[in-house]
């Protein structure tokens, strides 16, 4: 999702851990809270890490899909909506890198690693939001498969994390309302608007799904996590969620979804729905998606040109902290 | 040459009467950046009367490992809680 195949080691049985993990895995399993000073395997702090932190830099690069559009909206009262949206999504990035944080790793150290393509970020905003209607479906579908995600986390076993989500939970409701606002408006307009809507649906609607991940049924770095309590379903679970609840969505907009498959089963009590094209979210991953060199260029770019200015603040802070000093 | 700028955590009231709270942490050069940032990062949907800001290595805090000791003693006096007491009803409220 916004973490996608988040590694962590394989999982150790009850008679595999020392006392001290015992005591540990104990404590999750009582719903006890972990902070970021108490004792835990090297094996959490690392997953978590590179989990948070992936979430971390998700919000950050989303930040550029919509950020292309600030300039461009239709009215005055949608570009202010948007920078609104824009500037949340900032903060959530910015909640998350400091949860990650208290596990001892640096912020640099993480935008480095961002930079550098050691660490991921959600393969969604690696895909182009090329017409007005496409801001739409990025507040309805990826706002949307991302609460179906953090909502299940505010129950996190790591209290920084667990209390980030739910800082992040209340205001990300805002962004699908607003998303689905476009689309109403859109869906209700001339035909030319109703085929902007249906084709940023089209275009979205898979790269949404895959934000989910590949089924993890089997994956023994899911069953850790889940153990952990640092994920708390399984990507299909999520992605049958997610499905049930947009396509009415959808069907109320009048808009079909881009699926021939799609077919309510009565037996399960959800929709039989086509898997996403695997091939294509792994190349996404890999950095051959349709906009990956420019989003992580972008990053760079503004990292380095804002270095001179981040300097210059720190210079006079600690000018002006000297100054005070030897007045005293 | 770039370090990176010192984290401060953040506190803020809530509304009048109340007091601060931790709401998170920061990176900021000064207490004055550090004041403007928790505006933008912390109040977007005024959530807030007033800052404080710290700079987080200036904040000791009791050790994890210590938890038993430091509150065992409270754990034990029960009485300092009036439902230990009881009071008959024919004396009323108390």
């Amino acid at each position: 999702m916004y973490a996608q195949l988040v590694k962590s080691d394989g999982m150790k049985s009850r008679e595999e851990m020392s006392p001290q993990e015992r005591a540990f895995q104990d404590r999750i399993d009582r719903g006890e809270k972990i902070e970021p000073k108490e004792w835990m395997p090297e094996g959490y702090r690392k997953t978590l890490i590179r989990q948070i932190g992936q979430h971390a830099h998700s919000e950050i690069v989303g930040q550029l899909p919509e950020g292309n559009w600030i300039t461009r909206a239709p009215t005055l009262e949608r570009t202010a909506i948007l920078l609104a949206k824009v500037q949340d999504e900032a903060g959530h990035g910015l909640y998350l890198y400091c949860a990650a944080e208290t596990l001892g790793v640096s912020r640099d150290e993480l935008m480095e690693k961002l930079h550098s393509g050691q660490m991921k970020y959600s393969s969604i905003f690696n895909y182009p939001t090329l017409t007005w209607a496409d801001i739409g479906a990025v507040g309805w579908l990826v706002d949307g498969a991302a609460i179906m995600n953090q909502v299940p986390l505010q129950r996190t076993s790591f209290g920084p994390y667990s209390r980030a989500m739910i800082r992040i939970c209340k205001e990300e409701s805002f962004h699908q309302r607003q998303g689905y606002d476009i689309m109403m408006k859109m869906a209700q307009g001339t035909s030319e608007q109703k085929a902007m809507a249906q084709d940023a649906l089209n275009r979205f609607w898979y790269p949404s799904l895959m934000m989910f991940g590949p089924s993890d049924k089997e994956s023994v770095h899911s069953a850790q996590s889940m153990a952990w309590k640092i994920k708390i379903n399984t990507n299909d679970e999520l992605r049958q969620k997610f499905v049930d609840q947009t396509v009415p969505q959808a069907e109320y907009l009048g808009l079909s979804i881009p699926d021939d498959t799609l077919n309510w089963n009565e037996e399960k009590g959800g929709y039989d729905f086509a898997e996403p094209d695997w091939s294509e979210f792994f190349e996404v991953l890999k950095g051959n998606g349709p906009c990956n060199k420019e989003r992580l260029g972008a990053r760079v770019k503004a990292w380095e040109d804002g270095a001179w200015f981040r300097d210059g603040l720190m210079a006079h802070a600690e000018k002006r902290a000297a100054a005070r000093q030897a007045a005293e | 040459m770039s370090k990176e700028w010192p984290l401060w955590e953040v506190f803020i009231r809530g509304q009048h009467g109340l007091n601060h709270r931790h709401v998170g942490s920061l990176h900021a050069p000064d207490a004055e950046m550090a004041i403007k940032n928790a505006r933008d990062v912390y109040t977007r949907r005024n959530e807030g009367v007033s800052i404080w800001v710290v700079e987080s290595k200036n904040i000791a805090a009791s050790a994890p490992s210590e938890k038993g000791p430091l509150f065992e003693p409270s754990n034990s006096k029960v009485y300092r809680h009036p439902t230990f007491f009881d009071i008959p009803d024919d004396v009323g409220h108390m």
